[in-house]
């Protein structure tokens, strides 16, 4: 669905990504990790358009990325930005509503896509609230639900890539969990999905694979078991880190020291 | 409220609020007269004259001037996603007041266009001159920086204050005068060419504004998020400054500078029926049009048989209650 192939992106004289290849299946999920300037939300923005390539290739669906039209393209791919600012008072219903501004399906079809989305981020209670007074973990729920909205329908767009900058960081440990079991559920329905996740633990628990990067570049990637080493924890952050097994997912966990 | 009752509202206010204005005035005059007039028959040839060459006239170019202020202010508050801009923030009534500056102080003898003075037309000429630098400031091959517009918008308003200020300290007595009363603002000089000249203009403004409201929704969350979604964005603010600065150019042109009505008028709509675009622009543009018309009726009735420039009352009724709106924003969760 997704192949990214020796892709340089450079911007204002600053190289941010070097010589990144992979490819995603419809249903998989990647997860990006990585210390802070890594290039995680670069690859990103990259993905989505906003920088074009220096060199390389990248193809959705088969077909070059930058052959998509504005509107296919929003109908195919949706990013949800680390943070953004929404200072106008629309109710979280509305907010949820412009994920379909590209699609020409109908008040109908676009309601029943706003009940489900809504129902899967745990928002129904906030619907009817004024997005700019939310808490801070409920308006990075609002805008998730947003951008599912945006791809949710297999019928709108055949072939849908997920692209989503730390979904969680604002999340208390339950809404966490319910968000990565939502966005499998949505993965599982036929979307590829790039996450960004600081936390590894929870990157190794809810990825097919996993892509380390570090100033721009792929250190490791793989199935999480490959990727989550103590070795490349330590080139990645510097920092000496224990791996362990979780007790009962069997999926690598990180700790500190 | 929902969008459609207050459009149904406005809509029905609007032909009140203009019937209102041709009612009213430094003469009172008779409603079976003036419907008469209105409809071409009667036999009193000077109320016919007073209805339709002075306050038909003016009524419907208040109206106009009301509707694209307001509706201007609206895109570019959507446009700027910032809920206290104003057109003058792109400096179109600074670059519009130097040009008519201009024209009163170096312009003489000549005289206008197609029933627009030369002082409209430089007033015209100024505000589009200064939306047009703003704009090729803040635009660079990544684009169109709205906060780089704001700051442009800014040292062009100063630069073009001082031009005024310039031309002040040169211009004589009369001509100070003349400066200071355009200045005020004022719905006057109406006459059917100039309501055409306007109208053509609110037309296409009409016209094409309402099919930017989707854009405009989605550029609320922000300019690469509404790429994401689709939205050709380095086009449609193009589009957008474009289509302010003829609005608020024109209306500057034909009424001078008219504070608040830009800035309150999309604020209070805001309040009544939330930020979309879609309920958002039509019902700015109505309740523009009937403010700005019972504005111009009281001004011209508060000291009649004189009249006080409609701008000085805007500015007199409007910052205080734009104050009020500001110390109230949270409750109707503006940041």
């Amino acid at each position: 669905m997704l192949e990214v192939a020796d892709v340089d992106v450079a911007r204002g004289g600053r190289t941010l990504l070097r010589g990144l290849s992979f490819h995603l299946a419809a249903g998989e999920r990647l997860a990006v990790i990585g210390p802070n300037g890594a290039g995680k939300s670069s690859l990103l923005h990259t993905l989505i358009g906003d920088h074009a390539p220096a060199r390389g290739d990248i193809r959705v669906g088969g077909r070059p990325l930058t052959a998509l039209g504005d509107r296919e393209r929003a109908c195919r791919l949706a990013l949800l930005p680390q943070a953004s600012t929404l200072d106008f008072p629309f109710t979280v219903d509305e907010v949820v509503a412009l994920g379909r501004t590209p699609h020409a399906s109908g008040a109908v079809a676009d309601r029943a896509v706003i009940e489900a989305v809504c129902a899967a981020t745990d928002i129904d209670h906030l619907r009817r609230r004024l997005y700019p007074r939310l808490s801070g973990g409920e308006k990075q729920r609002v805008q998730l639900a947003r951008v599912l909205a945006q791809i949710w329908r297999p019928e709108d767009a055949g072939e849908r890539l997920l692209l989503l900058d730390e979904p969680v960081a604002a999340l208390d440990i339950g809404h966490q969990a319910l968000v990565m079991d939502r966005i499998a559920a949505f993965a599982a329905g036929g979307a590829a999905v790039v996450v960004v996740l600081h936390d590894i633990s929870l990157a190794a628990r809810h990825a097919d694979r996993m892509l380390a990067l570090r100033d721009g570049a792929a250190v490791a990637q793989g199935v999480p078991s490959d990727v989550v080493t103590v070795d490349t924890m330590r080139r990645l952050f510097d920092a000496d880190a224990c791996v362990m097994t979780h007790p009962r997912t069997h999926t690598p966990v990180v700790l500190h020291g | 409220m929902k969008p459609r009752t207050l459009l149904v509202v406005l809509t029905l206010a609007l032909p009140a609020a203009l019937l209102v204005a041709i009612l009213l005035g430094a003469v009172a005059l008779p409603p079976a007269g003036v419907f008469a007039a209105l409809l071409g028959q009667g036999d009193d040839a000077r109320l016919g004259l007073i209805v339709q060459h002075i306050r038909a006239p003016r009524a419907v170019l208040t109206a106009l001037v009301g509707a694209l202020l307001a509706v201007c202010g609206a895109a570019m508050q959507g446009l700027f996603r910032n809920p206290l801009a104003d057109p003058s923030l792109i400096g179109v009534t600074a670059g519009a007041s130097a040009g008519a500056s201009l024209a009163i102080v170096f312009g003489g003898a000549l005289s206008g266009l197609a029933g627009l003075s030369l002082v409209s037309l430089g007033a015209f000429a100024g505000g589009t001159l200064a939306v047009i630098v703003v704009y090729r400031l803040a635009t660079d091959a990544a684009g169109t920086s709205v906060a780089t517009m704001l700051l442009a918008g800014i040292a062009i308003g100063a630069i073009a204050g001082s031009l005024s200020s310039l031309l002040e300290f040169y211009a004589s007595n009369d001509m100070l005068r003349r400066i200071s009363l355009w200045r005020m603002g004022g719905l006057d000089g109406a006459n059917w060419p100039r309501v055409a000249i306007v109208a053509a203009v609110a037309v296409v403004i009409l016209g094409v504004l309402p099919a930017q409201a989707n854009a405009l929704n989605a550029l609320l969350l922000g300019e690469s998020e509404a790429r994401h979604l689709g939205v050709a964005v380095d086009a449609v603010k193009r589009r957008l400054v474009l289509l302010a600065a003829a609005g608020v150019g024109v209306s500057v042109a034909v009424a001078g500078a008219i504070a608040f009505v830009g800035l309150v008028v999309p604020h209070v709509v805001r309040m009544l029926i939330g930020p979309d675009h879609r309920g958002l622009l039509p019902a700015s543009a109505l309740a523009g049009a009937v403010l700005l018309l019972a504005a111009d009726t009281l001004a011209r009735l508060v000291i009649a048989p004189s009249e006080l420039p409609v701008g000085l009352l805007t500015a007199l009724l409007g910052a205080p209650f734009f104050i009020s709106l500001l110390r109230r924003r949270r409750e109707y969760g503006m940041p």
